[in-house]
Order: structure tokens, then C-alpha cells, then sequence
């Protein structure tokens, strides 16, 4: 049984139609690239497997449980946790009050110290509220948000984004230590090479449709494909 | 002008200024997280000052008398959020403010109905009379004591939202209840909580009113519309934006009654039209709000 499976799911907003049967599965331990050009509906895959948005067909299980349709809170108490392309930082707050507002709800929660281990940048910053963060602390926070939780699936939405190379550098290091640990991990990314370099596998969608599957090697050796549909 | 007046005049508005910013807090918290205008605000501070008349002449008891407009008003916050306000949380604002005007007309008649329609003075309780000297001016005791009681109620206040997990939930919230929801947290659970604290401190607040005001149905009304043109001056959502805003209005109107009473509320306005020209979010609100 795979860790999280999808089926089928059509996704709208409003009267507009995104997604169109889109299919996928991650298997526990997984690193998953979804890739496609602007618009593609990456975005709206992963708002929908959070439950933020509501798939008007189709079904999600995860860990072998129905979770379309639920609220995000619910979703999120199960272990899914996306980490939004926005990032969504509380800015009033201070950066140890968004990670403790995380964990509030967290069964199994890190302790403030593990994540300081392998965030220090978040500790010197603990007392700073979260609107003062740079960039690339702000996405460091975020991705702390769901490892605090210690969420078992976690959503990464373009988390390289508008981020200095050698703080994008510092991210793909921690991505790949965290998949090494054996977390579960979708990513969405418009750095093709960067996310085809950690993935195990990888789906492409284009229009809504998901219209690739399988492992980077065997996508390196589609070039026709790549350009088609990642613009590479 | 003597400025023994101007200093009496001044501590005058820090006592208003207190009980403004104690109602505006309940309004501004309850805007900032649920996107409601709640326009059955001022009503609690009516009714609040109307449950401690009744107590404070039955008991003689003014704590006995804050006890139970804090209660009788926590007690209509319960019922009021779950019967009628919570049916319209995702509801368009027009709306809101059509069912929370309603409801404050129908309350209001309700009370006129019981009580009769005319003022009736709150005695004095026996620690709140006479004056204290402070040397260069002689100030009654009551409205010293006022601003102390609002200051304890303000930290209490300031505990709750800045100390605890609904605290710090609430905060979140009204910046962002978006990623609050997807970091696992149902927000809606707290919406009763911060309705009901909200609509408690105003009822507490129209007790410690009453002695200097005196008691009448209407009087939730001037003080919903002071206290919203403090929501709009201190930002919406923002505790340190009630105090400052409350602050600001009551010495605004203090100030300006020495020259000329009639044109207090004018001036009130004219320095809230000043705060939206020069900063629309209000003194502490967060850009893009509004
Ligand atoms: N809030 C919205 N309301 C209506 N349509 C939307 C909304 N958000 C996105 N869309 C549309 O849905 C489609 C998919 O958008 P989505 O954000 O999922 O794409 P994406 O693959 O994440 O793109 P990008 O690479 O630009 O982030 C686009 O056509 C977009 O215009
Ligand atoms: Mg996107």
C-alpha cells in the first residue's frame, strides 16, 4: 500500500476546471518531483492533497484512509503538511511562536532544540517576528513548520523560489538529508535540474493532466519530452 | 486657561480613553479574526451596566455588582454567538451588519421595555467618593480608580493574548487563519471564546461606566461608535492599537470639551479622517488589511 494514493481527482475553481483526472501515488520514504510549466496545476495538486481545496471527484487516501473532503486542519493532524509557495510565515508573531504554533496540534512533535539543530539560523532569529525574516529564513522557517510537526508527507511548493543560489544550495542539502532520513517528500520546483537531481521519481502535468511518470534517468532520456513540457 | 483644568481634563480622558479602549478591544479582536463588524457591541455594555444597577441596589455591592455585568453578559455572548452570529461568520459583510443591528435594536427594546426608558443614576460606590489631593489639583477618587481597574483589566487581557495557547492562536489567526488551518489547527473553535471574552469585557466595562455616565438603554450606542473610530485609528486586529486608540479618542474629546463641547465628537472624526489619509491601516495595523 503506498503511503499516499490519488485517484482520479478533479479539482475547480469555481466554475473554472483545473485538474482533470489527475492520478498519483508517493510510497512511504518516497521523494517525489511534480513538475510542468506555469500554470500547469501544481500548485492547485498540492493545495488539493492539503485540503485547502476540495476535489469535486475523485478520492485521496493516505496511510490507507479516505482524506478528500476533509478540512486542512484534518488533513494536517494526519500527518500531510504543506509547505506553501507563498510561505505564509505568521508575520506578527515571532519566529519561536510560528514553531510553536505548529507543533500545537502535533502528536509527536520535535522539541524546539532539533529543530535549532538543524536550523541555527532560526534560533538567532528565534526572538525576531516572522515579518522581519529574509527570504531564505522565511523558507527555512517554513519547512521547520512541518518538520516540527513531524509530519509523515511533507508538500514542498517551489521552495527554492526567488532564493540566492548559495541559500538554495543550503535548502537542496537539507531536502536531501531529510529524504535520506527516509521522510516522505512531494516537491514541486521550477528548477528542473535541481529537483530531477533529488527525486526518485517524477510526474509532469501540463493543462491539468498528468501526462509523465516514472524515474528522472528514464526522463533525462526524453529530451523531447523535457522541452515540450519543462521548457528544458 | 488654567492649566489645573487642562491636567483634570487630561486625566478625564485617560479614564474614557480606558473604557473606550476595553469595548474597542472586543470589536477589533472579534473583526480581526472573524471579519465580523459587530454593531450588537455597544449593547453589551449597555446591558452590562444594566445587570450591575440591578445587583449594586439589591446588594450594595459594586464587586458583587462587576460580577454580574461581567456574567450576565458573558452569558448573552454564549447565547448570542451560537444562535444567530455564528450562522453568519462566512456570510457577506452587509449582512453581518444588518443582523448585529437588528439584534442590538430588538436588545435595546427589550431593556427600555423592562426598565423604562429613562436615565437612572448609578450611585457612587462608597470607596469611589470624594477626591484625592494631589497637591496642585483636587480629583474625584472614582475616576482615578477607573483607570487603575481598566489597567488591571488591559494586562489580564494582555496575558491571555500574548501567554497562552489561545492567545497565540488568536494572534496567528487574525494575521493569517489560512496557514493556521493547515498547520493543524481548527480556528473556529476559538471563535466562541474570543466572542464571548470580547462581549464579557464590555459588559464589565459599562458597570465601571456607569457611576460616571449614569445608566439609560441608548447608552451602548455613542459608546460602539467612539469605540469603532478607535478600531479605525489604533488598526484593526491590534491590541496595542485599542490602548493607543482609546487613548487618543478619549483625551481627543476631553481636550477639545474645555473650549467647545459641542464640536468634541467633530474633532474625534477629524482625527480619525487624519489617520486614514495619512496611514488607512490604522497607528499599529498590518498594511494590506483594509
Ligand atoms: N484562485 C484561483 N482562481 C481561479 N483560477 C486559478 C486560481 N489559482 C490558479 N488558477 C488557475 O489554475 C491554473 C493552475 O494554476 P496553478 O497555480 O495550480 O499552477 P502551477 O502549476 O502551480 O503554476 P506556477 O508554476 O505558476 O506556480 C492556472 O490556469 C491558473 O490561472
Ligand atoms: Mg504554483
Amino acid at each position: 500500500m503506498s503511503l499516499l494514493e490519488v485517484e482520479k481527482i478533479h479539482t475547480y475553481y469555481g466554475d473554472s476546471h483545473i485538474l482533470f483526472d489527475v492520478s498519483l501515488h508517493v510510497e512511504e520514504g518516497e521523494l517525489v518531483a511534480l513538475l510542468g510549466r506555469n500554470g500547469s496545476g501544481k500548485t492547485t495538486t498540492m493545495k488539493t492533497l492539503m485540503g485547502v481545496l476540495k476535489p469535486r471527484a475523485g478520492t485521496i487516501r493516505f496511510a490507507g484512509k479516505p482524506i478528500a473532503g476533509l478540512p486542512a486542519y484534518e488533513v494536517a493532524r494526519r500527518g500531510v503538511q504543506l509547505v506553501p509557495d507563498e510561505r505564509r510565515i505568521v508575520p506578527s508573531i515571532t519566529v519561536e511562536e510560528n514553531l510553536k504554533l505548529a507543533a500545537l496540534t502535533a502528536p509527536q512533535a520535535w522539541t524546539l532544540g532539533r529543530i535549532y539543530e538543524l536550523f541555527p539560523r532560526l534560533e538567532q532569529r528565534r526572538r525576531n517576528m516572522g515579518r522581519a525574516l529574509s527570504g531564505g529564513e522565511q523558507q527555512m522557517l517554513a519547512i521547520a513548520r512541518a518538520l516540527i510537526r513531524d509530519a509523515r508527507l511533507i508538500l514542498l511548493d517551489e521552495p527554492f523560489e526567488g532564493l540566492a543560489p548559495i541559500i538554495v544550495q543550503n535548502l537542496i542539502a537539507t531536502t536531501k538529508l531529510l529524504a535520506e532520513q527516509g521522510r516522505t517528500i512531494v516537491i514541486v520546483e521550477q528548477n528542473v535540474r535541481a529537483a530531477l537531481a533529488l527525486a526518485h521519481r517524477c510526474y509532469i502535468l501540463s493543462k491539468g493532466h498528468v501526462i509523465y511518470d516514472g524515474t528522472p534517468q528514464a526522463l533525462q532520456r526524453e529530451p523531447e519530452l523535457m522541452h515540450r513540457y519543462l521548457g528544458v | 486657561m488654567n492649566w489645573h483644568l487642562l491636567i483634570a481634563q487630561l486625566l478625564n480622558g485617560l479614564a474614557l480613553g480606558s473604557i473606550l479602549a476595553l469595548v474597542a478591544l472586543g470589536l477589533t479582536i472579534t473583526f480581526g479574526l472573524l471579519g465580523l463588524v459587530n454593531f450588537a457591541h455597544g449593547v453589551f455594555f449597555m446591558v452590562g451596566a444594566y445587570a450591575g444597577l440591578v445587583t449594586f441596589e439589591r446588594t450594595n455591592s459594586f464587586a458583587l455588582a462587576l460580577l454580574a455585568g461581567a456574567l450576565v453578559v458573558l452569558a448573552l455572548g454564549i447565547v448570542v454567538e451560537r444562535v444567530l452570529i455564528r450562522l453568519f461568520y462566512r456570510r457577506p459583510p452587509e449582512d453581518q451588519i444588518l443582523v448585529t443591528f437588528g439584534l442590538a435594536i430588538v436588545i435595546v427594546e427589550i431593556v427600555r421595555a423592562i426598565f423604562g426608558g429613562k436615565t437612572q443614576l448609578f450611585p457612587m460606590p462608597p470607596w469611589g467618593m470624594g477626591a484625592t489631593n494631589l497637591g496642585f489639583l483636587v480629583y474625584p477618587n472614582y475616576r482615578l480608580q477607573v483607570i487603575v481597574i481598566a489597567a488591571i483589566t488591559l494586562t489580564a487581557i494582555y496575558l491571555v493574548l500574548y501567554k497562552t495557547r489561545l492567545g497565540l492562536i488568536v494572534r496567528a489567526g487574525i494575521d493569517d487563519s489560512l496557514i493556521v488551518n493547515i498547520l493543524g489547527i481548527d480556528v473556529t473553535k476559538t471563535l466562541l471564546a474570543v466572542f464571548v471574552i470580547g462581549a464579557m469585557v464590555a459588559g464589565f466595562s459599562g458597570v465601571i461606566d456607569a457611576p460616571i455616565v449614569a445608566v439609560d438603554p441608548d447608552m451602548g450606542a455613542s459608546v460602539l461608535v467612539e469605540s469603532f473610530v478607535v478600531v479605525v485609528i489604533g488598526g484593526l486586529g491590534s491590541f496595542t492599537g485599542s490602548i493607543a486608540g482609546g487613548i487618543i479618542a478619549g483625551e481627543i474629546i476631553s481636550i477639545t470639551t474645555i473650549w467647545a463641547p459641542d464640536y468634541a465628537q467633530v474633532m474625534l472624526y477629524l482625527a480619525m479622517a487624519l489617520v486614514l489619509i495619512l496611514r488607512p491601516q490604522g497607528l499599529f495595523g498590518t498594511e494590506g488589511r483594509l
